[in-house]
Formats: structure tokens, C-alpha cells, sequence
């Protein structure tokens, strides 16, 4: 039953894909962005969760809930004070302006604490459960179980609700939503603080399941859920979710099969066929440049 | 006319997803024609260029230029063979001088390598030489070569729609296609645009296709009309034919009425 | 872009006179290891920032992975040298061409993309290269491969002059006038006759071919060559100084690849400040100055706005 238990690791890797990928997918959908600084927000919010748990002593659960709000008042401020002049730049001055913002959080914070890891506290214990013969991991249940609330939450806010409403008149059409009254400065903070809450929540099962933090690991998750956000159509929420769990998956297959160190490539190469062959990604509709 | 065509659209349209943008078209165009092509706004005038001069390859029918199909060639060669363009928002260098964007058109008709002008070969002075004062001679043309050294941003409207012209007729182009060249301009500058087309017809033995939205404009300079609804043709004749026609009076109408 | 075909020969002179000056001070130990190793570093950026420029500044296209090429370039040659006892100039110039030959297999795909997608397409792209040769154990894998040191002052010299040479010539050509109307508009361009295309997988093989170069000289002056070396990171080293310095002025790539020389060779010792330094300066540059330090600007303009009466770029008024 090891086929079940890889399955099991690719969707609880991808899961975490899919949280990152979901604030990727919503910022550019909406300014057009590639927010580089979203794989840092991730970090910190695997390093909040892990404050809040040995310093505080909190629950993970009131943790992961804490880690949430505070990503979600990062990602605010760094739209406000980087991104939000640049609404009629080029999106390469944007897209520059984001690295800048990614390399500044992360060098910043090692400038400030260090660049040593940190072993994040075993909550759950080796906890597992049998299914099917299978033996699974309690936190990769966990893992499955948070991310899947999330996702019908974020489903619930973007469907159900004025501010979702708001998101997607915005993402659509900026000028006619503006128009329309609604106030597009705060809709475009709304969406960073649900992106940055996300990743926040994703940083902390991230810190859960692979017990390992350090300053630079938000680069090459952040990297992938990119990744993940193009294969499903970038600025389509669905297809971040089938794209971050097609891409844990495909991963894992990479490693159980025997190329491990070439795991990391499977993503860049992934990346480069879909931005070839079908740059709208799975779920995109394609557009082209009007003349 | 016994003349052979100029330009041949038999048939041709294009699709982009469900959604038939324009279908059915045919254009025939004789050498030294003057020719317009109106029709309301969204009735697939621009877009009809695009499928000319290869931004779009159709999906259907055929383009045939001097005699050559020519759908599906890249809008480069389409250029190279003889057909060129401007553009309904002006498309310019921005930032590049009004002489370097003559010499763009220049480009592909020197010789000289790359390897020639990276080893600087006396064929790449020779060549630079020949395509700078070809370049002023055509500005002068123009009237533009006291603003030479000006970048191209820096130009008022007016005469960034003249070196947008001259660029475009600087590629050497038997026929030339103009995309809406007086919008946005005020009645002085159109009559000074009307006197610049018909002196350039004269000049450079063009055959032009014009596309215009004001139909009084049109009606005053153009041969030959064909008239654009909804992706299709409606008419096409002499103007006054046109103007009296009523299904185009009804499109456009209609365009004031309902929408 | 405007000709400066006179001030072409006395500024060949003077960077000729410069070097000889440079090397009669090493000849004669007055320029010390340390001081003759940072005009290498200045050199090898500078060839990094110029043939970045070209692809960048000149064409357009945004390419996020250009320390892709340079690693190419450095693990190449040092095969050349290490493993076959070739000459150094042997193992620069395979160095380059091998990376040209990349830039080629990554450009003819990458290049339909535009703006965003062609970065990260680039970035990604990078990221393989770097982890090929992770996974080849002929050229050491993560733990690298020694180097001998053969670079010097004399070959780091000559290769920035030829980049910036072949790089100027290319740009004052009709063949830059086509690649520069690309950056400016490509629709345009290509209803001007231009093969967008061609140009633009030329600019980048042209530019690969020169990072592979300074790979090479990078790789031969450290006496190990890993693969993270040429990360994200390194890639971001490069783009800074051609942003800093003006997206399509190659005077300025020069200047700001001499100045974050200085600034980062300063700060050696400190890595996170350096690194914060330059996110901010990336930042600040976008902010306030998008056009970089120079803009399109050549450092000659200026030299020629002092003789002339007032620059080019501010005649707005005098058009009626």
C-alpha cells in the first residue's frame, strides 16, 4: 500500500502549493503582479506560528489562527507602502519592485534573528492512523484537513460575500468596478490579506509537517506555488488548487521513482511546457494582445 | 478595369473562439486605387487589416497580394513584400528619434551584416551612410527633417500621424494601409492629412486602403467603397452609390438608434 | 539612440592607455592582490551588465536568468582547462559558445512569451541549468569542481573590451535600430519589416555567449565552481545593475556595475547588508526612478549637452 501513502505525500505537499499559489493567483488576477514577496510572507508565517507555539505557548490551532492575522497585516502593508504606487507602472518596474520587496523581507529578518534553522515543535507526536491498510500520518491528515477548510472558507468569501463580490468586479475590470463604487484600494487590501493569511496558514503546516524552518524557505515553495498558480491558469482560484496538488504529486512521483535531486526541476520544467504550449494554463481562456 | 488586381480577399474571415469576427470578405483592389473601408464602430474594420497584413492568419478564405496567397506569412514578410501599415493608435517608437524610426523601415532594405557592423567592415559605414541620408531625404519629404533629432514622443499629434505615414512609406510599399488616420484629429489637420494623401499617391504611384470612420471624410477622397457590418459586407461601390444606399444608412443609424 | 562614431577611437585609446597604465602597476607590485582581484570583479560585472543590457535595455525581452548562462560558461571552461589541459582562451571561448548555444535552445521557446512570462520562463530556465549540474557528478555535483586560477587582469581586461565593442557596434547598426524598436513596440516593429523574432533570439544568444564569457572568467578566478553560485540570486546580482543604471544605457550598466563593485567588495564581510542594500536599492530605483540612473541616456549626451545648447530630450517647446 505505498502507492497510497505517496498519493497521501503529494496532496498533503500539494496542498501547501495550493495555499501559497492561492494568494499568487488572487494578486495577479487582480493587479497583475507577480507578487516575489509572497513565498516570504509564507515564511514568516511558518515563523510567527513558531513563536506563538514555544514563546507564547499557544494551542496550533489559536497559533495558526494568530500566524493568519498577522501574515494577513504584512501582506497589507506591503502592498500599501511598495506595490500601490506602481498601479500605472510597467509591470516589470512591478515585477522588480516584488523581488526587491522578497529579497528585503528575507535579508532583513536574517539581519535581525539570524540565518539559523529552527526545529519546529512536534504538536502532534507520531500520531498515525490506518486506512486501507495504509499507515498515514497524522499530520498529513491534519494538513489535508486545514487546507481543505481554507479552500471552502476562501470559496465561501470570494462567492458568498460583498468583499468577494468586490474582488472579482475588481479583478475583472478595475475602472468600470471603480465606477461602480466600489472602493479599489481596500478590495486590493482585502485580497493581500487573504493571500498573506493564507500563506501564513501554509507556512505553519509547512513547519508542522517537514519540522525544518529557516529564513530562506519561503524562495523555492514561493518559486513552485508560482508554478502551480500558472498550470491551473494564473488569476483562476480553482486551478491553484488543482495545480498546487498536480504539482505535489507529480513531485513526489519524481522522488519515489528514484530522482530525488532532480525533484526540484520537475516544477521549472513543468512551468516552461505550460508557459509554452498553453500559457493560459489548464483552466485559462486564451487572450491575445489587442492591435 | 482590365487591370490585374493589386490585392485579392476572396472568401476570407477569422474566428476567434466561438465568436465569427469577420466572414465572407472580399476586396479586390486595382493598382493606384484609392479604396475605403468604413462601417461602424466593432464591425471588423481593424480587424480586417489584421488579417491582411498577418497579425491574424484566417481561418477562412484566402488573401492574395500581386498575385501571391499570402495568408499565414508573417506581418514582417507581408511588409518586405510590398504591403505596409499604420496603425489606429498611433504605434511609433516612443523613444527612439523620428529619424531612427524612418531607418527602422530602412532596415530591411540595406544589406550590410551584422557581422560587418560588429567588425565595423567598410561595407557597415557604407551602408549606415546610404540609409541615414535616405532616411533625411524621405523626412524632408515630409517636412519632418527639422525634427529629425527629436524623439518621437516629443512630436505634436498631428505630426506623429505624418511620421507614422512616412514610416510606414518609407518600408517601399506598392500598397499602403491606413487604419483611421484622422481620428482624433481637428478639421485643419484632417484637410492638411487629406492634401498628404492624395500628394503621396501622386508621389510614391501608391494604391491605398483607407479606413475611415466618418463617412463624410471617405466619401470626398475614395473611388471605391466597401462598407463593414457586423463582420460582413454590406455594399460596395462609387461613394455617392454608397451614400444612397439603404442598408448602409440603416447600419448606420441603427449604431446611433439602438446602441 | 544616437551616433557617437567620432568619440569612438579616442575612447578605444584611452581604455587601451588605461589598461597598460593598470598592468605596469601590477608588473611592478604596486597594485596589490586584493586591489588588482576587485578591478577583475569590476571588469567581469561589467561584462555581465552589458550583455545583459543587449537583451534587456536594447531588445526588451526581460530575462530573470542570465547567471543560467553564466554557469554554463564557467563549468564548460573549467572542463576545457581542468579536464583536457587546454588554453584558458580555448576554454573562455568554448565557455561562450556553449552558453550562446543555450541561450539559443532557451530562447527560441522563451522568447514568443512576453514581459512577466518571458522573466519567469527565464528564471526557470536558470533554475535547470543550475540543477543539471547539481546532478552531474563528472563536473563534482553540489560539492563543485576545482578550478585553477588563470584569470587575469590582462584576459578580464580584453574580454570587456571585446563585449562592449561587439555590443556597441551591434547597437549603433541597423541591426540595433531594429532590436531597439522591438523594445519600443514590437507589433510595430514587425509591421515595419523587422523579423521580431530573429532579433530577439539573436540579442539573447549574443548576450548568453558573453555571460558564458564572464562565467568563465568567474569560475577561473575562484578556484572552485558550484552550482549555487549561480542561483536566483546571482541572476538578480546582474539585473541590478543594469536597472540601477538605466534600462537601455550601456554607459550606465557600466557605471553601476563599478559602483556596486566597490559597494558590494566593501561590504564583503556583511552579506545580509549588502543584500538589504540592494533589495532596497531595487525598490527605490522602481519607486522613484523607474528609468534607472541614466535612462536611456549615454554619459556622452551630457558631455554634449554642456557644448551644445541644451539637451535633446527637453526641445518639447521648441516644435510649434
Amino acid at each position: 500500500m505505498e502507492i497510497i501513502q505517496q498519493i497521501l505525500n503529494g496532496i498533503s505537499v500539494g496542498s501547501i502549493y495550493a495555499l501559497i499559489a492561492l494568494g499568487y493567483t488572487m494578486v495577479y488576477g487582480i493587479i497583475k503582479l507577480i507578487n516575489f514577496a509572497h513565498g516570504d510572507v509564507f515564511m514568516l508565517g511558518a515563523f510567527i506560528g513558531f513563536y506563538a507555539i514555544t514563546q507564547f505557548q499557544m494551542n496550533f490551532f489559536v497559533a495558526l489562527i494568530f500566524s493568519m492575522a498577522i501574515t494577513a497585516l504584512i501582506g497589507v502593508l506591503i502592498e500599501r507602502i511598495a506595490y500601490k504606487r506602481l498601479r500605472n507602472a510597467t509591470r516589470i518596474a512591478a515585477l522588480i519592485t516584488a523581488i526587491g520587496v522578497s529579497l528585503l523581507i528575507e535579508y532583513g529578518f536574517i539581519y535581525i534573528r539570524g540565518a539559523q534553522p529552527e526545529a519546529y515543535p512536534d504538536v502532534f507526536g507520531r500520531q498515525s492512523v490506518s486506512l486501507f491498510g495504509a499507515t498515514i500520518d497524522m499530520k498529513a491528515v491534519l494538513i489535508l484537513s486545514v487546507s481543505v477548510i481554507l479552500m471552502l472558507l476562501l470559496q465561501f468569501i470570494v462567492h458568498k460575500t460583498k468583499t468577494g463580490k468586490a474582488m472579482r468586479a475588481v479583478s475583472h475590470d478595475t475602472e468600470a468596478a471603480k465606477l461602480m463604487g466600489i472602493n479599489v484600494d481596500n478590495t486590493i487590501s482585502a485580497t493581500f490579506a487573504i493571500g498573506s493569511a493564507l500563506a501564513g496558514a501554509a507556512g505553519v503546516i509547512f513547519g508542522l509537517y517537514y519540522t525544518k524552518i529557516d529564513p530562506l524557505m519561503g524562495v523555492i515553495p514561493g518559486l513552485k506555488a508560482f508554478v502551480a498558480a500558472v498550470l491551473g491558469g494564473i488569476g483562476i482560484i480553482p486551478g491553484a488548487m488543482v495545480g498546487g496538488l498536480i504539482l505535489g504529486l507529480v513531485e513526489t512521483f519524481v522522488s519515489a521513482i528514484g530522482f530525488s535531486l532532480w525533484r526540484d526541476a520537475a516544477a521549472f520544467i513543468i512551468l516552461i511546457l505550460i508557459l509554452i504550449f498553453r500559457p493560459s494554463g489548464i483552466f485559462g481562456k486564451n487572450s491575445r494582445e489587442k492591435v | 478595369m482590365e487591370k490585374t488586381p493589386l490585392l485579392e480577399v476572396k472568401q476570407a474571415g477569422i474566428q476567434f473562439g466561438g465568436l465569427k469576427a469577420v466572414q465572407n470578405l472580399n476586396l479586390v483592389l486595382y493598382p493606384g486605387e484609392l479604396v475605403g473601408l468604413i462601417g461602424p464602430n466593432g464591425a471588423g474594420k481593424t480587424t480586417s487589416f489584421n488579417l491582411l497584413t498577418g497579425v491574424y492568419v484566417p481561418t477562412e478564405g484566402d488573401v492574395v497580394f500581386q498575385g501571391k496567397r499570402i495568408n499565414g506569412i508573417a506581418p514582417y514578410k507581408v511588409t518586405q513584400s510590398g504591403m505596409s501599415r499604420t496603425f489606429q493608435n498611433i504605434r511609433l517608437f516612443r523613444d527612439m528619434t523620428v529619424l531612427d524610426n524612418v531607418k527602422v523601415a530602412y532596415h530591411a532594405l540595406a544589406k550590410h551584416t551584422m557581422l560587418a557592423s560588429i567588425l565595423r567592415l567598410p561595407s557597415h559605414f557604407a551602408g549606415e551612410k546610404k540609409m541615414e541620408e535616405d532616411a533625411i531625404e524621405f523626412l524632408k519629404i515630409f517636412r519632418l527633417d527639422r525634427y529629425k533629432d527629436e524623439l518621437a514622443k516629443n512630436l505634436p499629434y498631428g505630426q506623429q500621424r505624418r511620421l507614422e505615414i512616412a514610416r510606414a512609406l518609407a518600408a517601399n510599399p506598392k500598397l499602403l494601409l491606413l487604419d483611421e488616420p484622422a481620428a482624433g484629429m481637428n478639421p485643419q489637420e484632417t484637410h492638411d492629412l487629406m492634401e498628404l494623401i492624395a500628394f503621396i499617391r501622386k508621389k510614391f504611384d501608391l494604391t491605398i486602403l483607407l479606413i475611415e470612420h466618418d463617412m463624410n471624410l471617405v466619401m470626398g477622397v475614395c473611388e471605391r467603397i466597401y462598407v463593414l457590418d457586423h463582420g460582413q459586407l454590406l455594399a460596395e461601390g462609387p461613394p455617392e452609390v454608397i451614400r444612397n444606399d439603404p442598408k448602409v444608412i440603416e447600419a448606420y443609424l441603427g449604431e446611433e438608434v439602438t446602441e | 539612440m544616437k551616433r557617437h562614431s567620432k568619440a569612438f577611437w579616442p575612447l578605444l585609446i584611452a581604455a587601451l592607455v588605461f589598461y597598460a597604465i593598470v598592468q605596469g602597476l601590477i608588473m611592478t607590485d604596486m597594485l596589490g592582490a586584493y586591489h588588482t582581484n576587485t578591478l577583475i570583479f569590476i571588469a567581469i560585472n561589467i561584462i555581465l551588465a552589458v550583455s545583459l543590457h543587449l537583451v534587456i535595455g536594447i531588445t526588451g525581452q526581460f530575462s530573470i536568468g542570465h547567471a543560467g548562462f553564466m554557469a554554463v560558461g564557467a563549468y564548460l571552461s573549467a572542463i576545457v582547462t581542468m579536464k583536457f589541459d587546454l588554453p584558458f582562451v580555448v576554454a573562455i571561448i568554448v565557455g561562450g559558445l556553449v552558453a550562446a548555444l543555450a541561450g539559443l535552445i532557451v530562447g527560441i521557446p522563451s522568447l514568443r512569451l512576453r514581459g512577466d512570462y518571458l522573466a519567469i520562463a527565464t528564471l526557470g530556465f536558470a533554475e535547470i541549468i543550475r540543477i543539471i549540474f547539481l546532478n552531474i557528478d563528472y563536473v563534482g555535483g553540489a560539492a563543485g569542481m576545482q578550478v585553477s586560477k588563470m584569470t587575469d587582469w590582462t584576459y578580464t581586461f580584453f574580454f570587456m573590451l571585446i563585449t562592449i565593442l561587439v555590443i556597441v557596434n551591434f547597437t549603433r547598426s541597423r541591426h540595433g535600430i531594429a532590436a531597439l524598436s522591438i523594445r519600443e513596440d514590437e507589433i510595430a516593429s514587425d509591421a515595419m519589416g523587422i523579423n521580431t523574432t530573429y532579433y530577439k533570439v539573436v540579442a539573447f544568444v549574443i548576450g548568453a555567449f558573453f555571460a558564458g564569457v564572464a562565467g568563465a572568467l568567474f569560475s577561473h578566478n575562484f578556484y572552485i565552481v558550484l552550482p549555487s553560485q549561480f542561483g536566483f540570486l546571482k541572476s538578480v546580482d546582474i539585473l541590478i545593475l543594469v536597472v540601477l543604471g538605466g534600462l537601455g544605457s550601456l554607459s550606465g550598466a557600466i557605471i553601476s556595475a563599478i559602483f556596486l563593485t566597490l559597494v558590494s567588495t566593501f561590504l564583503q564581510d556583511y552579506p545580509e547588508t549588502r543584500m538589504i542594500i540592494y533589495s532596497l536599492v531595487l525598490i527605490i530605483v522602481m519607486l522613484y526612478r523607474p528609468q534607472g540612473l541614466m535612462g536611456t541616456k549615454e554619459i556622452t549626451d551630457y558631455f554634449r549637452g554642456w557644448t551644445s545648447k541644451g539637451g535633446k530630450d527637453n526641445g518639447k517647446d521648441t516644435i510649434t
